[in-house]
């Protein structure tokens, strides 16, 4: 069942006793071969789950890097279906890493929730993502990832207080993505100090593990945010690397496998010699 | 749907749902502001200090009403029913955009807003926007397509004149939908102290019912003038689409009066057999964008494809939920007018009646003939004239080869 690979790897995480390394990476960027490459890449360059980003032509929660790298993808033609038969190559040689999609309803909505859910379960996807279905709207796609066994993961903000929160977690299971600023990704910086109570708050009403993203580009601020939070989601970081070595004329997937590791190796480090757990 | 006759004005529901289409498709981060919004604004639409206060700017500073006025010469030309006009245009910054724009600001205000954002595609909800803004000294900044910007000038310069800063978006294909975007990252990134002023009846619920509201004044004031006129009701209503508010307007106090025609028209661009079309229910489908559940021109993947008009305002691939939900339950009717036809009746009207409509407005233009023939010689046809057309003098002249 795809839902326990989430748990388990966040079991396995709280074993070891340090925080989780999320990459996100936006399908068929820059290419659909290179996309598979960066994919297969990433377990092995530290990446404890991966959010695979399906792009969507009105991105209106993404700031410029994702942007971006959604108009790069479209640009060669990556559609949702493709995006799921991605993974499902990646699928055939990991077992165990979480895959988690993330995007926009309307991609999901023009397929039907209940084949989208069904073909991204086969495909090995466990958890989704949606920026812009929130708890009010995600009735009939809840029902639906149900009945496949896929998460729901639902978005925190700094903007959810704790009688909303309660809505926020309902239906959810997995983990809680908590938002650390309000704004786009990756534009404002996430500041550990401010973020440490809130993912608190997040885990005491969801009882389920706190991903932290939005605004954590550089393994310090990676580190930091890995002393206070679950998991630490890294993006517009990883997508700017595609644009950069396109530019630069390097190779995309080993530049952007090596900030997954310079990242990752931050996460992992950070809790070390620290005598106190949260 | 099981709306019932007369029940049309019954909706949104509390879920702010028209039948399946509206709701509030938006990111976590707002959805507090949309429910703090939604509050705000169901406590001031049943407060009479507020109605007196929204009534007072409307009489004595957009001008209302505006007048409802026989186009004698339009309707001998096409030799069927009596054709009125609706003036619109006449109104303070010379479109409907006005009263919607009026009714936020004071909204906003109640609030205890003091940064106003806003989306324009022609400049005229700008040019609103920044009006409302200078006169009640609060900042405004508009976002607008960089193709816009380009197309429309002087209503740039205008909004600069008002105070307003003018951003000009790159994303995407620069245009309405884009500059959606951008007020939408605007507005979640500054969720403290800004009001974003949406400039149609669409978007995540409260702004389709609440913008509707705020425009529904312009068919209030159509059914007292056209009994004062003609001692009934017209037989049909017409109104150009974009994303549908003069339409929405005009429209509602007649949703339960069954033996009144409602007819909008939406933008054919080069011809409904191209591509290259803004019509979101003649050449769309159900989906989900800005916020609301409503047809919109998308691949068969579900990604947005751009619209295109001859007109800057109706250049948008969706259309406000009410519209899409009257449509599915056969209450309006939905035709189109191409690029070549709208400026065909934007001269037609200039040369007959001596107004220049907005090449928006002209869409509508473009089929009266159609449907006053239709509804014949005894009937009468209330055309909404939601703005005018020197802003298009530029546009119509490059279509006509000719530089001024």
């Amino acid at each position: 069942m795809s839902t326990s690979r989430i748990d388990a790897r966040f079991a396995a995480l709280k074993a070891e006793g340090r925080a989780g390394f999320v990459a996100y990476v936006m399908a068929g960027d820059p290419d659909y071969a290179t996309g598979l490459a960066i994919l297969k890449g990433l377990p092995g360059a530290g990446a404890d789950l991966i959010e695979v980003g399906f792009p969507f032509s009105d991105p209106m929660a993404e700031g410029p890097p994702i942007q971006r790298a959604a108009l790069r993808a479209l640009g060669e033609g990556m559609t949702l279906s493709k995006t799921l038969e991605m993974i499902a190559e990646f699928r055939q040689g990991d077992q165990t890493t979480p895959i988690i999609l993330m995007g926009y309803a309307n991609p999901l909505v023009s397929r039907g929730f209940e084949a989208f859910a069904r073909e991204a379960a086969a495909a090995g996807v466990d958890g989704l993502i949606v920026v812009d279905i929130p708890p009010e709207e995600a009735g009939p796609l809840a029902d639906a990832l149900d009945a496949a066994q896929v998460s729901l993961i639902r978005l925190a903000t700094p903007t959810t207080d704790d009688e909303r929160m309660t809505v926020v977690v309902r239906r959810t299971s997995g983990f809680v993505y908590y938002v650390s600023v309000a704004g786009v990704t990756g534009v404002k910086e996430a500041d550990a100090a401010v973020v440490a109570p809130h993912v608190t708050r997040v885990r005491k009403a969801s009882g389920l593990p706190v991903a932290v993203g939005f605004g954590i580009k550089t393994p310090e601020r990676a580190a930091a945010i890995a002393r206070v939070a679950d998991a630490v989601v890294v993006g517009s970081a990883l997508v700017d690397e595609v644009a950069l070595a396109a530019e630069l004329n390097e190779d995309v997937t080993s530049r952007v496998l090596s900030k997954v590791e310079s990242l990752s190796k931050a996460v992992r480090s950070a809790r070390v010699g620290q005598t106190t757990t949260v | 749907m099981s709306a019932r006759p007369n029940d049309y004005a019954a909706y949104p529901d509390a879920n702010g749902r028209f039948g399946m289409f509206g709701g509030q498709y938006v990111p976590e981060t707002l959805m507090p502001l949309v429910h703090d919004l939604t509050a705000a604004w169901g406590a001031a639409k049943t407060d009479p200090a507020f109605k007196a206060e929204l009534d007072g700017y409307l009489k004595h500073y957009v001008g209302r009403p505006s007048p409802l006025y026989f186009a004698e010469r339009l309707t001998k030309h096409f030799g069927g029913a009596k054709i009125y006009l609706k003036r619109e245009e006449l109104n303070h910054t010379g479109s409907h955009k006005i009263n919607n724009c009026m009714g936020q600001i004071l909204l906003a205000m109640r609030m205890g807003k003091t940064r106003i954002i806003a989306e324009t595609g022609a400049g005229q909800h700008g040019v609103a926007a920044a009006t409302v803004c200078a006169r009640f000294g609060l900042p405004c900044i508009v976002y607008m397509g960089a193709v816009d910007v380009e197309r429309q000038k002087p209503n740039v310069f205008r909004m600069n004149l008002l105070g307003a800063e003018v951003r000009p978006v790159t994303s995407g294909s620069a245009t309405l939908k884009d500059a959606m975007n951008e007020a939408l990252r605007d507005w979640v990134t500054n969720v403290e102290d800004t009001y974003y002023l949406i400039g149609t009846a669409a978007g995540m619920h409260p702004y389709p019912e609440m913008v509707r509201d705020f425009q529904a004044v312009i068919g209030r004031e159509v059914r007292e003038q056209i009994m004062e006129a003609e001692g009934r009701l017209p037989d049909a209503i017409m109104a150009c689409i974009g994303g549908g508010s003069n339409a929405i307007g005009i429209f509602h106090p007649f949703l339960a009066d069954e033996g009144v025609k409602l007819i909008g028209v939406e933008a054919a661009g080069e011809g409904m057999d191209t591509e290259r079309h803004a019509a979101a229910i003649n050449g769309g489908r159900p989906g989900v964008l800005h916020g609301n559940m409503t047809y919109l021109l998308q691949d068969t993947e579900g990604q947005i494809t751009e619209a295109h008009s001859i007109s800057a305002g109706l250049d948008y691939p969706g259309i406000g939920p009410e519209h899409s939900w009257l449509h599915d339950v056969g209450r309006a009717t939905y035709l189109t007018a191409t690029d070549l036809e709208s400026l065909d009746a934007y001269k037609l009207c200039a040369e007959l009646e001596g107004i220049l409509p907005a090449i928006e407005s002209a869409h509508a233009l473009a089929r009266v003939g159609d449907v006053a023939r239709d509804v014949g010689k005894d009937g009468i046809v209330v055309l909404n004239l939601s703005g005018r057309g020197d802003k298009d003098v530029a546009t119509v002249a490059a279509h006509l080869g000719m530089r001024i």
